[in-house]
């Protein structure tokens, strides 16, 4: 069918809609609340056209389907008017402080001013002054910056499943926050800072751990060692204006050493190691029965997620802490040991791509002795922020490695930052273990009835191995109504809390979306490729670690160390 | 069934009720037991009976009298009087004019002369508790007729035909409604009937489920079948107990004498009744935020297309229709579209029940014929200004509508007549104001009222509305500037055009017709800082200002 817009014939289809129509033939129209697929609910009204001819008037481009004849106008004065009086109104109940604003220059409401030739706003009036919701050590809630478009609402809701981000009160006094306006510690939040990403200002941003971790950088006394996580090293480029995927790992490393860590060490050690610790227990309990399925427990955001609503499944959690709390454990004994430093003089810090690591690190298992194990988390945007406060030239500075010896991984490591990655890993280990042969990749389908979620079947001599891999805690919460109903038997389930695995984590750099997600999946398995190593149970100092420090695979040194238990928490 | 030679009707209506009503009735009871007339008359109470300024009202039949300003001393005397010797008592015979003496219930007809009751037939006249009073006067032959001589295609095609058009507010074309219902797929079909009434000053719907519930009851079955439903849901007000109780009465005598339930009429069609109380908020009113409201969810208007008849409640086809609309429907089914469609205007047909409020001498409901004048209304049911003052302004349609001015007195009370003056034909409330009332302050009220009703979901109506009470405010307090006008224009301008539902959109309408007609008015709130009524306190009035220039010259 043809349609018009802004005078030019165009061909489109039914179905489409005047957004994408306009998007094909290069007419952009300006959104605010719309996330493709995600948020399609027209609350903003910044997207409007103008309709010709008929009843005409104005509707949302995202939501008016082309029709035979259609005639559209997106760029007419009163539209561009309309569309600006708009963003004057939620200008007039915004703070405005760009200035300070961590999101400034990476903000959709200030993108959006500038390309709709905002200059002030005419409605200066009131404004409801709202308390900052630090409850949690990974996310801070500022109403006061809040549009109310609602992204995150849609993106916790139906996406994540999680279902704790609404709408309260009504009208000028709207507020979008947890039920009867309660604090995120008061509620099941995952803390997976996916609400972060989908919010188009800063009203949801990190619990920022900068100062923390400059002072204890300035404090001679402390012997401060950074673990750097395998997703950030495909991301941190973005901040610097480098294609997403584009692996930055030797620089990563002079970077922080440019800050002033002492050590800058890699978390795709300790991956690596719970890979070990991971496939053993799989190995023990395929020896022993169950209890299926093994659930991994790397992503926190899941495992929180898990406590508070899937809480029968506690016992099918891996006991394997997470790659950065088995650096932490390690750090501050065996390293702490080789260094002849105690405990209180080291300070561990990790950069990762994920929120929920900020509350991981604080979880009463992950103490010993009153102290925590890793001491900060920085997320991937916080530790480009640091550069950027030192001016560090960060793409113009000559690659080093990772210190030793918590700095030698295979590749089998990296890819534990991107969905199906922690299956490979483990597989390729367990399958060695049990038939003595190589695995030849992993070849993982589109699960039956259960979109976003996909499983293979290992066939070994004497059993076949089922396992899943699912990415995103709505999805991931699907794979286990399923097994709950008998519908689905799995061994070994891979879940993460984020949308594509840690490369889309929480603390990742703004914007990330699906595209950008793929991007940086693919450059982890290019790291992995150009290893020469790609199986952890093949990593000498792993071999090394285990033989003069554990006292074994699964063995009880390594079992008070490097495993932890869970909690049941209210939904 | 007892027999009685007489009923009385006792209006408890919310202003009789005010007045001592109930007491009335109760007493009224007590004394005809005394006498042993209990068993001849029969007592029933009534909502409003439209004559509000002459409450409390009691109507005797089969004589048609009317007795107004009844007070409990005065009940002796009538059934003594009235019913025992049978001489009506003058003194407190119903009249609208002093002069006239001894106006009798026909003569009181005169003053309701433009009066036409079709949706309020049987308001009044029957006991609304009891089914039988209801088939008396022809219930649910409507429904016989539709279920057992006409396919389900014809009754929509009466209904297109009849002109009726939705009296919620919009007036979308009923039959139109219907066939898209009809049309859609789906696996289930409901009919909803939108009895929220949140309008202030709006209790139409309220009088026809309180006097007629069956009415409502039978309208939905007669659309369940035309549409294909089996399941229909009345939204109530949450404040309308006596709605709620009377309605339930009335689903279980229905479903009791099989003209709801199962298999009616023999025809294989089955239909039953739910009811939903409201939870208070008037957006719920809308249709789609009405919908998620049944469903459990926040009741939050919804972007559309989707539109009900494809995707309503739970994602099924779905039918909604206003207890106004809907009460029209067995009259239409009896007497026929074409008789219909000659009430009323072209392209407007029917009649319209207004609820009359202000400085009227009259307040209350009456029912009208479609394009009946606002003159006529205001000096035919309204009786005119009351205390003697010059009408000022007129709103339409409630809060939604727009402001009319003397000028356009003669404007025909209808959907397209008001939409040309800037206004709205809406619910059918009508208030009107004399001269004594600020025209800034009018629209401070209403901008107050949405400031308060929005529901917060879309950017120009949870801001532009607090944007624009707090310039009408600073007008008010002397504190503006002439840009303030300008800034009000972009606002309603925005507001008009981009507002996601019908509460945003509609929102402005009284500022545009305010800075229409009453612009001068404005400036000088502005500019010379005057109030001429008065109603704005931190500005002089027109009196002190005489004052001060005769001061100064
Ligand atoms: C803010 C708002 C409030 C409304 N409130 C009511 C109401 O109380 N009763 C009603 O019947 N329609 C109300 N409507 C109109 C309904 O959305 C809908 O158009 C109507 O129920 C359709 O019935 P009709 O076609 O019979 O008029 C309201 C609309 C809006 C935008
Ligand atoms: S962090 Fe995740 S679970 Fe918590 S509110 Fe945000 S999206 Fe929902
Ligand atoms: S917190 Fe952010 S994403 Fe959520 S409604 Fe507010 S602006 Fe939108
Ligand atoms: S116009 Fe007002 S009531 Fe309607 S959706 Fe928008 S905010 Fe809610
Ligand atoms: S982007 Fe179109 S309404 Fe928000």
């Amino acid at each position: 069918m043809k349609v018009k817009i802004n005078g030019e014939e165009l061909e489109a289809t039914a179905g489409q809609t005047v957004l994408e129509v306009a998007k094909k033939a290069g007419i952009e129209i300006p959104t605010l609340c719309y996330l493709k697929d995600k948020n399609e609910i027209g609350v903003c009204r910044i997207c409007m056209v103008k309709v010709e001819g008929g009843g005409g008037g104005y509707e949302p481009a995202f939501v008016l389907q082309v029709s035979d004849g259609l005639e559209i106008e997106t760029n007419t004065p009163e539209v561009r008017e309309l569309r600006r009086l708009n963003l004057e109104l939620i200008l007039a109940n915004h703070p405005q402080d760009c200035l300070s604003c961590e999101r400034s220059l990476n903000c959709e409401l200030q993108g959006l001013s500038k390309e709709l030739g905002v200059d002030g706003s005419r409605f200066a009036g009131k404004r409801i002054e709202h308390q900052l919701d630090e409850s949690t050590p990974s996310l801070i809630r500022d109403p006061n910056k809040c549009v109310k478009c609602r992204r995150c609402v849609s993106v916790c809701n139906d996406s994540q499943g999680v279902k704790v981000l609404f709408p309260n009160n009504r009208g000028f006094e709207t507020l979008i926050a947890p039920f009867f306006n309660k604090d995120l510690d008061e509620v099941a939040c995952s803390l997976c800072g996916q609400c972060l990403h989908a919010c188009p200002v800063a009203a949801i941003k990190e619990n920022d751990a900068i100062d923390n971790v400059w002072e204890a950088l300035n404090d001679d006394n402390q012997h401060v060692v950074v673990q750097i996580a395998p997703a950030v090293r495909v991301s941190i480029g973005e901040e610097f204006g480098v294609e997403p995927g584009t692996p930055m790992t030797n620089k990563l490393v002079t970077a922080c050493r440019k800050l002033g860590f002492d050590k800058v060490f890699d978390t795709d050690f300790t991956a690596d190691l719970t890979i070990m610790e991971e496939g053993h227990e799989l190995l023990s309990r395929l020896k022993e029965g169950g209890p299926f399925p093994l659930l991994t427990s790397c992503s926190p955001g899941w495992i929180k997620y898990v406590e508070h609503f899937h809480n029968d499944f506690l016992p099918n959690l891996s006991s394997c802490k997470s790659p950065q709390q088995m650096f932490g454990a390690l750090a501050k004994s065996y390293y702490a040991d080789i260094e002849n430093l105690s405990r209180e003089e080291i300070t561990v810090v990790s950069v990762m791509p994920c929120t929920a690591k900020k509350f991981e690190a604080t979880r009463e298992e992950m103490m010993k002795d009153g102290s925590q194990d890793v001491d900060l988390v920085l997320t991937t945007r916080e530790l480009a922020r640091m550069l950027k406060m030192t001016g560090v030239d960060f793409l113009n500075l000559s690659g080093s490695d990772f210190d030793d010896p918590l700095g030698i991984s295979t590749g089998a490591a990296d890819i534990f930052g991107v969905t199906g990655g922690v299956m490979e890993a483990a597989l390729r280990t367990v399958y060695e273990k049990l038939t003595g042969e190589e695995l030849s990749g992993l070849r993982l389908t589109e699960a039956k009835g259960l979109t976003g979620v996909r499983e293979a079947k290992i066939e070994l001599s004497n059993q076949t191995i089922k396992v899943a891999v699912v990415s995103g805690l709505g999805n991931a919460s699907k794979v286990l109504e399923a097994v709950k109903r008998g519908e689905k038997e799995y061994h070994f389930i891979e879940a993460m809390a984020c949308p594509g695995g840690c490369v889309g984590g929480g603390g990742q750099p703004i914007p990330t979306n699906e595209e950008i997600v793929m991007k940086r999946g693919q450059g982890l398995y290019n790291i992995n490729n150009s290893k020469s190593l790609r199986k952890s149970h093949e990593n000498p100092v792993i071999q090394e670690l285990y033989e003069e420090y554990l006292e074994g695979v699964g063995n009880k040194k390594a079992h008070q160390l490097l495993h932890t238990t869970y909690q049941k928490r209210a939904k | 069934m007892a027999f009685y030679r007489g009923h009385i009707l006792v209006c408890t209506g919310q202003e009789c009720k005010q007045k001592g009503g109930k007491e009335v009735e109760r007493i009224l009871v007590k004394e005809l037991k005394r006498f042993g007339l209990n068993d001849e008359i029969k007592v029933i109470s009534t909502d409003c009976l439209g004559a509000c300024e002459a409450g409390p009202l009691m109507v005797i039949y089969p004589e048609g009298v009317y007795y107004g300003g009844v007070q409990i001393e005065d009940v002796r005397e009538i059934v003594e009087e009235h019913l025992l010797k049978g001489r009506r008592v003058n003194r407190l015979l119903y009249e609208m004019d002093e002069s006239e003496e001894n106006v009798t219930a026909h003569h009181k007809k005169d003053i309701f002369s433009d009066e036409m009751r079709i949706v309020l037939r049987n308001c009044g006249l029957i006991d609304p508790e009891d089914i039988k009073d209801y088939i008396g006067r022809d219930g649910y032959r409507a429904l016989g007729i539709a279920l057992t001589r006409l396919t389900p295609k014809e009754v929509i095609t009466m209904i297109e035909d009849s002109g009726l058009r939705g009296r919620g507010g919009a007036g979308f074309p009923a039959g139109l409604k219907w066939k898209f219902t009809h049309q859609a797929d789906g696996d289930e079909k409901y009919v909803v009937a939108n009895a929220d009434e949140g309008e202030p000053g709006t209790s139409k719907d309220r009088l026809i489920m309180e006097g007629d519930p069956h009415t409502l009851l039978e309208s939905m079955a007669i659309a369940g079948y035309a549409v294909g439903a089996d399941t229909g849901y009345i939204y109530v007000r949450g404040e309308y107990q006596l709605a709620v109780s009377r309605l339930k009465k009335a689903i279980e005598q229905a479903e009791e004498l099989g003209v709801l339930g199962k298999n009616l009429f023999d025809s294989d069609f089955d239909f039953e009744i739910k009811i939903r109380e409201g939870a208070g908020a008037y957006v719920c009113g809308e249709e789609t935020a009405l919908l998620r409201s049944i469903e459990g969810e926040r009741g939050e208007p919804q972007i559309k297309p989707p539109y009900p008849p494809n995707e309503g409640l739970w994602g099924q086809p779905t039918l909604i229709n206003n207890v106004e609309t809907l009460a029209n429907i067995p009259v239409i089914i009896q007497k026929g579209a074409d008789w219909f469609s000659k009430i009323g205007i072209e392209n407007c047909t029917g009649t319209k029940v207004f609820t009359l409020s202000g400085d009227v001498m009259n307040e209350g409901l009456v029912e009208v014929p479609m394009g009946t004048t606002l003159r006529e209304i205001i000096e035919g049911f309204g009786g005119g200004m009351a205390d003697g003052r010059e009408f000022k302004v007129a709103q339409t349609g409630g809060t939604s509508g727009g402001c009319i001015p003397k000028e356009l007195l003669d404007t025909p009370m209808d959907y397209d007549s008001l939409a040309e003056v800037g206004s709205a034909l809406g619910s059918g409330a009508l208030l009107i104001m004399d001269e004594s009332h600020c025209i800034v302050d009018i629209a401070k009220c209403f901008m107050h009222f949405f400031e308060h009703e929005s529901c917060g979901k879309c950017t120009p109506c949870r801001e532009g509305n607090t944007r624009m009470y707090e310039m009408l405010d600073r007008i008010s307090k002397g504190e503006s500037n002439l840009k303030d006008l300008d800034k009000l224009r972009d606002l309603a301008n925005v507001m008009s055009k981009t507002a996601l539902c019908g509460l945003g959109q509609a929102a402005p309408t009284s500022i545009y017709s305010t800075l229409d007609y009453f612009k001068d008015e404005y400036l000088a709130h502005i500019t010379a800082k005057v109030c001429i009524t008065g109603d704005c306190q931190e500005l002089v009035t027109q009196r002190e200002e005489g004052e001060r220039k005769g001061e100064t010259a």
